[in-house]
């Protein structure tokens, strides 16, 4: 099985309030995160896919594809917004790394059509990133 | 789908490879320009993964209000700026090399009682890392 990853870059705009919360209990969850104008982050996201290159073309899957599906699903979903106003699939959840990779990771598992998704790595900076991963025991039971 | 969280930081420390189960010789013989007496220093990274249910209330899998300030007291503050062979009192015992570096930060932050700890990753420059995961049936680290 090979691993390929592509990387992508994109900038938006988040804060993190829980309107279940008191102003005072917001403050000290979320501390300066809770700034309701907002603040922001240059995203990287890794996308890696798994597979058995084909043996026609030598690839998992076209890479150019992968671009087109990052573009349309995460680009044009999230740059240059404001994950907390503009982005419906994050409706209702604090826009944290986990959640916005969680949310990622939903949009592009259905898309990718040869090999299959086997991580997506969403740093939000160079000091704090997270990987969203197939759960080992769903993977099993689809081996089974 | 299965996220995990990764935070990395930084300490700067003094060390020296030397162990008193080796003779001088050999201890020169085996760690080389390590075994200066003297000690030499490097900028340590250590990346903390910690996995475990997103808490619907905050988005969050470890809040960073309370992973950063944990690690800063078990790890940092006590290695940060020191000379690891005579001032981290487990490395009078045994040699301060980086595995064991990795293992004794794993041991002190595998007790973090708000998210499971998943792995540790030591780099001792940007060309050699170590790293060291949880056996998920124990809790301690994976030995072979």
């Amino acid at each position: 099985m090979i691993r390929i990853t592509r990387k992508i870059e994109f900038s938006a705009a988040h804060f993190y309030h829980n309107p279940n919360f008191s102003a005072e209990e917001n403050r000290r969850v979320f501390g300066k995160c809770n700034n309701p104008h907002g603040h922001g982050h240059n995203y990287v996201l890794e996308v890696t896919i798994a597979g058995e290159p084909d043996p026609t073309t030598g690839m998992v899957l076209d890479l150019k594809e992968l671009k087109d599906i990052l573009q349309t699903e995460v680009m044009e979903r999230m740059d240059h917004r404001h994950l907390n106003h503009e982005v419906p699939e994050l409706a209702g959840q604090i826009p944290t790394c986990e959640n916005i990779a969680a949310v990622i990771w939903k949009l592009l598992e259905p898309k990718i059509k040869s090999g299959k998704l086997d991580r997506v790595r969403l740093y939000e900076s160079p000091e704090l990133f997270v990987d969203c991963t197939a759960d080992a025991t769903a993977r099993d039971g689809a081996r089974a | 789908m299965k996220l995990s969280l990764t935070r990395r930081y930084h300490f700067a420390a003094s060390h020296r490879l030397h162990t008193a189960k080796l003779s001088e010789d050999e201890n020169k013989r085996v760690y080389g320009k390590c075994s200066n007496p003297y000690g030499h220093g490097h900028n340590y990274v250590v990346e903390v993964t910690v996995t475990g249910p997103v808490d619907p209330e905050t988005g969050m899998i470890a809040n960073l209000g309370q992973l950063d300030p944990f690690v800063q007291r078990e790890v940092i503050e006590p290695f940060d700026q020191k000379f690891l062979n005579e001032e981290v009192a487990e490395f009078r015992e045994q040699a301060a090399t980086t595995e064991n570096v990795c293992s004794e930060i794993f041991r002190r932050l595998k007790g973090f009682p708000l998210a499971r700890l998943e792995r540790v990753r030591v780099e001792e420059t940007s060309k050699n890392s170590f790293e060291i995961e949880t056996d998920v049936n124990t809790l301690d680290e994976v030995r072979a």
